[in-house]
């Protein structure tokens, strides 16, 4: 079971590796790690802590993705959550309130999700594509347009908090992939929702309840985007309607990707996502550190992920294993039994 | 409404021929999508007010397909001049030749558009060159001949506020080889970019012991800024220097509680040059230059923040 699993994610553990060595040699001291007033302060620590919202965004995409959808409102969704968090707080409404409104704001959010593409049927990429437009004018609405700045110590120390030395958000997308693994592996959920990602329909006659599933595994979505949206909102004291969360569902898809999940719907590995997000923080850190003119902030990281993707790509694999076994002198035979992960989906 | 505008006009030319009847003043206004925009139509209002001119207020949702249709009915209401803060700077050609047509002047606000200038009567604006040169004399004058470390958080690649700003404030330190210019990096113009773009600059830095002073394009970065120069433990305002550009109500606050230095005002209020122009040019035809730059004014922890940020935060920042 446990070298099952390893093996699923060696590709991420050595790109996350290779990436890591890469800053190294453009930034020495990438990987020093101090202790300062009782917490844990590096690149690293910082990676770790910045990785939080595409972690965590990567977690629920992960879900939905096995299930053969999609979610673009999870940026939108973060910036909502931020804005009633932002909002119940200035009015004074106390933290618990606060965070249990974001948080259901994040599971509404997904709700309505669920329901355009499990009940009316609506195309996954065109169902979350209406929240993701709409959603930043409703995140305006609700901070009135302004960057709803606020003070409170309780929610400032979700995004800037630490416990025993480790940053709070890193906890927090930690507990979070731990849990969801758990929940999907302990029980028969993540088999479930991949049996609909890979046919809804004849899971459907199987007796799996596919309506309810996807409805929550869009909820799921929704959560994962509410606790993003209070660390985003948490870390600069502040609920940014227009800025936060912009673009990231983009990044949470490509952790995904580069998780190795298909977008075709399927097996799924919560554990290669967050591993995935990770590897994209670390190449968005390192050109911070590195220092290079922005300019070329985006096309390293288009680079870096093109070749990523290039080296993990399965008929790259698979061709290279016929290429090997080719040079060694065996049979066509062998290469042709060769396992080709995910041709079969195409 | 129209009926009531008609019987207004219609009883102020009838009783007070030639006394200061109300002017009507159409506005096409972009759309709300920062805070600056908001405050800008908020002292647009105030100023229309206190000069008794009957505005005409058209938001245009960031499209230009809006904000002609919105000309095109100020035109056909005949108005006495119309306020214009385009949304990009090409296509203004023909609807502006119409306004011309219909003798009605237009004045531009806070954008240029790449139309000939006879078409428009005049337009304000501020110099984003100017902005970043004071940010940078204050810097001069503050550290004196002491070796200072800058980083310099700049805005959205490639913009022009971006651009224009960072050579400003080139221009004002050349010449002075004590400061020195050792990290520049996006921070996007937000927060939370701002934020984390600054916690790379404190790693690099030796922890920030090696930085003397922060320059941020605007001051939401430098306020993102703030925090993470907070958590890594030194005191912002005073181990590291923090001047930045806007002066939104929040970086008075932060002004106020000795954490940030100074800030250079980009103001929302173009609107008052604006009809100081057009009372001239309705009295006796006097034309303004074809550009008004706005003051770019300087607040320091001097000038007494906590009031500014009282005055500033009902404008719609």
């Amino acid at each position: 079971m446990m070298p099952q699993a390893l093996r699923r994610v060696l590709p991420q553990i050595l790109t996350l590796a290779a990436v890591v060595m890469l800053v190294t040699l453009v930034f020495p001291t990438f990987l020093s790690i101090s202790v300062s007033d009782g917490r844990l302060v590096g690149p690293v620590i910082d990676i770790l802590k910045r990785g939080a919202p595409i972690g965590l965004l990567a977690i629920g995409m992960t879900l939905v993705i096995a299930s053969r959808g999609i979610d673009l409102s999870v940026g939108t969704v973060m910036a909502i959550c931020g804005a009633v968090a932002a909002t119940a707080i200035v009015n004074g409404w106390g933290l618990g309130p606060a965070l249990l409104l974001a948080l259901a704001a994040g599971l509404a959010a997904g709700l309505w999700n669920g329901f355009l593409v499990a009940v009316i049927g609506i195309q996954p990429i065109v169902a979350t594509l209406i929240l993701m437009t709409a959603g930043r004018g409703i995140a305006q609405l609700i901070t009135e347009g302004r960057i709803l700045t606020f003070s409170h110590p309780g929610l400032a120390f979700l995004g800037s908090g630490s416990l025993f030395g480790i940053p709070v958000p890193a906890l927090l997308w930690l507990a979070a992939a731990i849990a969801v693994t758990l929940l999907m592996r302990r029980t028969a959920l993540g088999l479930l929702i991949e049996a609909i990602g890979v046919n809804r329909r004849a899971s459907a006659l199987a007796g799996v309840n596919a309506r309810v599933l996807l409805i929550a595994v869009y909820m799921a979505s929704g959560l994962c985007a509410a606790v993003a949206g209070l660390i985003a909102t948490a870390d600069i004291r502040g609920a940014d309607a227009n800025n936060a969360g912009l673009w990231l569902e983009l990044d949470a898809i490509l952790a995904v990707v580069i998780g190795g999940n298909s977008l075709m719907g399927g097996r799924f590995s919560i554990a290669a996502s967050v591993l995935g997000a990770l590897i994209i923080q670390t190449i968005d850190t390192g050109i911070l550190l590195a220092g290079f003119p922005s300019e070329y902030n985006l096309v390293l990281k288009a680079a870096l992920v093109i070749i990523i993707l290039i080296l993990q790509s399965p008929r790259l694999a698979a061709d290279w294993q016929l290429w090997r076994r080719s040079r060694s002198g065996l049979s066509g035979s062998h290469a042709a039994a060769t396992p080709k992960p995910k041709e079969s989906l195409r | 409404m129209k009926l009531n505008g008609l019987l207004a006009t219609a009883a102020a030319l009838a009783l007070t021929a030639g006394a200061a009847s109300a002017q009507t003043v159409g506005f096409s206004q972009i759309g709300s999508e920062s805070g600056w925009r908001a405050a800008e139509t908020t002292l647009t209002k105030q100023q229309a007010e206190e000069r008794g001119i009957d505005l005409k207020f058209s938001d245009a949702q960031q499209k230009q397909e809006n904000q002609i249709a919105a000309i095109r009915s100020f035109v056909a209401q005949g108005v006495d001049a119309i306020l214009l803060a385009p949304v990009v700077a090409t296509g203004w050609d023909s609807v502006l030749e119409e306004a011309q047509e219909a003798e009605i002047p237009v004045v531009l606000l806070d954008r240029q558009v790449d139309s000939s200038d006879d078409l428009y009567l005049t337009a304000v604006g501020s110099d984003l060159v100017h902005e970043g040169n004071v940010a940078g004399q204050w810097l001069v004058e503050t550290v004196g001949d002491k070796e200072c470390r800058v980083v310099e958080l700049q805005g959205t690649t490639g913009s022009s506020p971006a651009i224009d700003r960072a050579n400003g404030f080139r221009q004002a330190i050349e010449g002075h080889d004590n400061i020195e210019i050792v990290r520049s990096q996006t921070g996007d113009f937000t927060r939370a970019q701002g934020k984390e773009v600054m916690e790379s600059f404190l790693q690099a830095e030796n922890g920030g012991k090696d930085i003397c002073a922060l320059y941020a394009h605007n001051d939401d970065m430098a306020v993102g800024a703030i925090q993470a120069i907070k958590e890594a433990g030194l005191n912002p305002g005073e181990d590291i220097l923090i001047v930045s550009i806007d002066a939104v109500p929040d970086i008075f606050q932060a002004m106020a509680d000795g954490d940030a230095n100074a800030t250079v005002e980009l103001t929302p209020n173009m609107a008052g040059p604006a009809f100081d122009a057009l009372a001239a040019y309705w009295a006796d035809g006097t034309m303004p230059p074809k550009f008004i730059q706005t003051e770019s004014k300087l607040y320091t922890q001097a000038d007494d923040p906590m009031g500014q940020y009282e005055a500033k935060k009902g404008l719609g920042y």
